[in-house]
This record gives structure tokens, C-alpha cells and sequence, in this order.
């Protein structure tokens, strides 16, 4: 599996990581293509619920990012974001799936170079676990997975 | 309980309530039926004992889906009742006022699916009970055996027998049984290897026919509209596919965290006795390690999951 080349899926808020996320693309810092982003107003918005169906769907990682504590727009939507995370990693580590395929970070506007160390890691953390297996719904065979996007 | 009805019917008349939620005789032996009161009168009917196993609080919610939440109730509250109503009261789904919570003295409820598989298929037509000891009788044969292999595996952990608040309190206070330690099976649980638990997940999850007896029973489950009825966007596909069913099981799960008061209700109600207790009582020990937060046990604390506090714990974020 040494070409195995994971799908990401990355939620970042609006304020902070996608802020963080355009920083490192303006100062052309390199990181690698495996993620795909979707934008959300907080990492308040997303419901564990997105998640799963990431995985479900193929994906074989997903990275929530936020900002850090104390930061967050709407005041404490990342307190409220972190309870939940730590929540349904307890579930999904008991359940015996593979902790490091969901993560979570906090990344500020200005922090782009920690923004592009954040996905090397976790892009390098999901290659080395492989291709997701568990809760992964075959609606179209094995083989063809990666191919089509 | 000699004095249940007359007491009722005291607190019936002095409290004005307009509708009383009990247990009445069921058709068949060893299961007891909800039951509503709408005058004192009624009250004779009542009964509460070791075959009322239904979560009450339930039917709270039915209430006021039906006549808002206009009506005084009273409910007749076993320990695991009483903290499902005081954890809905916190979330404010009721006005305290009216609510008027009636404690009794809980010594375990049976588990339907255990006297069912003790029968093997065989009817029973009364039951006596001796202490500890309960003979099954039907038309052919007798069964006796202890009292608490037809328990609730919940009603065996369960630390709070009787209502941690209540209004009124009927009888003596009863003594939690300790039969087993709380979170043991999850203890042992979590040291088999990542490979063992996930088989087992697989295997308990599919068996589920998808009938939302656990949700329908949960006395947590009040939204309007279940995250697996919406269509627009359907989240979740409606066969029984086992992820489908396994994103059902753990999304349920994380719904109740931190307010699932484990009453067991729908462990009882599954007709495939999927061990649908396991993940929870999982993450209602990781709600009360991390966030110091316990469903159920007074109307003021704000519930776990709809509170933060500045210093969580946040070990596992980059």
C-alpha cells in the first residue's frame, strides 16, 4: 500500500483555519493535496453525525479545525464544539475504530505554517493506517475506490 | 404497597392534579401497563411493583406533544424515572410546577427479554413471589428461581433506587441493589483489543431491524423529528445496512450523552436484545470523568452537553 494516497475530509470555520488555510496558500507554503475543505460559520456547526458520513462515503480521514479557545467568533461555539469531539472520540475509540482517523485541531488566521503542518501530519497519520475499512458503505466495488472523486 | 392508592388519591385531591401517570395490571403475567388517571376515583387501579419496567417520563413527553403543557401532572416515579424527569425538567421541557413527582421505593424491574428467554417459548398464567425467590407457574409446570435473574442488567448497577428529588415520597426508601459494580463491563469491555470490540459491535448491530423501539421507548427521545425519519437531506439510509444501522446506534448514543440516565428502557425494549447499553454507559462515564456532570439528579445544573467550561480537558486536539 506504499501508493495508497488517502481522501481527507477537512472542516474548517470560517474565521480562524479556512483563514489559516488561505494563509498558507498566499505564502505558498506546501502541504499535501489529500484534503478537500468545506467551509462551515464554526466548528460549533458540525454534528458528529458529519463526520460518520464521511467515513461512510469513503473518506479516510476527517479533520475538524476550529479556532483556538478563547478565540471562536461567536464567543464560546468552540467550547461547545470541543465537548462533542471529545464525546465522539470516546464512542468511536471504544466502538474499536481507528482513533487518528478523526482529528481535530485548533488553527488560528495566522497561523498558516501550523495549518500545513497539521494536514502533513494527519495526511501521514491516515496513510499509515491505510484505507478506511470500518463503517465504510461499498455501494461501488473496492477496487474502483480513489478513482472516482 | 398497601398504602399506594389511598396516598394517591390524597396527593390526587391536594395537589389538583389534572392527570396522574401510573402502572395498572397488564394482560399478562409479570408486565405491567402504563396507565392514566384522570379523576381520584380512578386511582383504584393503580399498582407499582418489580413488573412495572416502562420509563414513565415517556409518556411526559407524549403529554405534551398532545395538550402542550397546560396539564398539572403527577407521575408515579421509580428512581430511574424521577431522574429522567428531573434531567427534562432541566433541559426545560416542562415547567417544574407542573410537574409533581410521586417517588416510590424501586427494587429492580424485570427484563422482559430475560423471562423470555428463561420460558423458552412456555406461557406462564400467575406468579408467586417468595423474598428473593419467584415461582413461575403455568399450566404444565413450575419454575422457581432467584428474583433477580429476571432483573434488568441496568436495575443490578443502578445507584439510585429511589428519586434523588421528588414532591411526594410513598413508602420506605429503598436500598440500591449492588449486585455488580456500575461500569465494570465497560472496564473489562475496554481492555480487549480494538479488532475484538469493533467484532462485537458488528455483531450486536447486526442483528438491528431498524424498528426504533430504543428510541421510541427513550424517555430522551423527544425531538419532533428524528434525525433517521428526515428525507430532506436524508442522512442516513433506511435498509439495514450495517453502517447505516452503526451510524443509527452511535449518533443515538452521542444524542443521549449526558442525558441518558441508564434507566434501560431501551435495552427492554429491543426485540433482538442488542446489548444497546454498552456504548452508553461508555460515554456516560467519559461525561462524568471529563465534565464532572451526572444526568438526572437536581433540576438547576445545566446539562453537560449544553454547558462548557473554559478548562476542559482538550488532550486530544492538535
Amino acid at each position: 500500500m506504499a501508493d495508497f494516497e488517502p481522501k481527507i475530509m477537512t472542516f474548517l470555520c470560517n474565521w480562524c483555519s479556512y483563514a489559516g488555510a488561505d494563509l498558507a496558500g498566499v505564502s505558498r507554503i506546501q502541504y499535501p493535496p489529500n484534503t478537500r475543505v468545506i467551509r462551515v460559520p464554526c466548528s460549533a456547526r458540525i454534528d458528529p453525525l458529519f463526520i460518520l458520513k464521511c467515513l461512510q462515503d469513503g473518506y479516510d480521514g476527517v479533520l475538524v479545525s476550529g479556532c483556538h479557545p478563547g478565540d471562536c467568533h461567536y464567543i464560546s461555539g468552540n467550547y461547545v464544539a470541543r465537548r462533542k469531539f471529545a464525546i465522539l472520540k470516546t464512542a468511536l475509540v471504544f466502538m474499536g475504530i481507528e482513533p487518528d482517523r478523526v482529528q481535530f485541531s485548533w488553527v488560528s488566521a495566522g497561523e498558516g505554517e501550523k495549518f500545513s503542518i497539521v494536514i502533513s501530519k494527519v495526511t501521514e497519520t491516515v496513510k499509515a493506517l491505510g484505507p478506511a475499512k470500518k463503517l465504510v458503505k461499498h455501494t461501488h466495488s473496492f477496487e474502483d475506490r480513489g478513482k472516482t472523486d | 404497597m398497601e398504602n399506594l392508592v389511598d396516598s394517591i388519591k390524597k396527593i390526587f385531591t391536594d395537589e389538583n392534579l389534572e392527570l396522574l401517570i401510573g402502572f395498572e395490571k397488564g394482560t399478562l403475567p409479570l408486565c405491567a401497563t402504563p396507565c392514566f388517571i384522570e379523576s381520584a376515583d380512578a386511582a383504584d387501579r393503580l399498582i407499582f411493583d418489580f413488573t412495572c419496567h416502562n420509563n414513565l417520563a415517556k409518556y411526559l413527553n407524549d403529554e405534551k406533544k398532545r395538550k402542550g403543557n397546560t396539564r398539572k401532572v403527577g407521575i408515579i416515579a421509580k428512581g430511574c424515572d424521577a431522574r429522567a424527569i428531573i434531567h427534562l425538567i432541566a433541559e426545560e421541557q416542562f415547567e417544574r410546577e407542573n410537574v409533581v413527582v410521586i417517588g416510590v421505593p424501586c427494587e429492580g424491574v424485570i427484563d422482559p427479554s430475560k423471562l423470555r428467554k428463561t420460558l423458552k417459548g412456555k406461557e406462564i398464567t400467575e406468579y408467586k413471589v417468595n423474598g428473593d425467590r419467584i415461582k413461575l407457574i403455568g399450566n404444565d409446570f413450575e419454575l422457581e428461581l432467584d428474583r433477580a435473574k429476571l432483573l434488568s442488567d441496568s436495575c443490578l448497577t443502578c445507584r439510585y433506587p429511589n428519586a434523588p428529588q421528588h414532591d411526594h415520597f410513598i413508602g420506605e426508601k429503598a436500598e440500591p441493589l449492588t449486585v455488580n459494580d456500575e461500569y465494570a463491563a465497560v472496564i473489562e469491555f475496554d481492555g480487549k483489543s480494538a479488532e475484538k470490540r469493533w467484532a462485537y459491535f458488528e455483531k450486536e448491530f447486526a442483528k438491528c431491524i431498524r424498528c426504533y423501539a430504543c428510541r421510541n421507548a427513550c424517555p430522551m427521545c423527544y425531538c419532533e423529528e428524528c434525525f433517521v425519519d428526515r428525507n430532506t437531506p436524508q442522512w442516513i439510509g433506511k435498509s439495514n445496512d450495517l453502517t447505516d444501522t452503526m451510524i443509527f446506534h452511535i449518533i443515538r448514543v452521542l444524542h443521549t450523552a449526558g442525558r441518558c440516565v441508564d434507566c434501560g428502557a431501551c435495552a427492554r425494549a429491543c426485540p433482538l436484545d442488542i446489548d444497546i447499553r454498552l456504548l452508553g454507559k461508555r460515554v456516560e462515564k467519559e461525561v462524568m470523568e471529563r465534565f464532572d456532570f451526572t444526568a438526572g439528579l437536581d433540576f438547576e445544573t445545566k446539562p453537560a452537553m449544553a454547558a462548557f467550561d473554559e478548562n476542559d480537558k482538550d488532550e486530544f486536539i492538535m
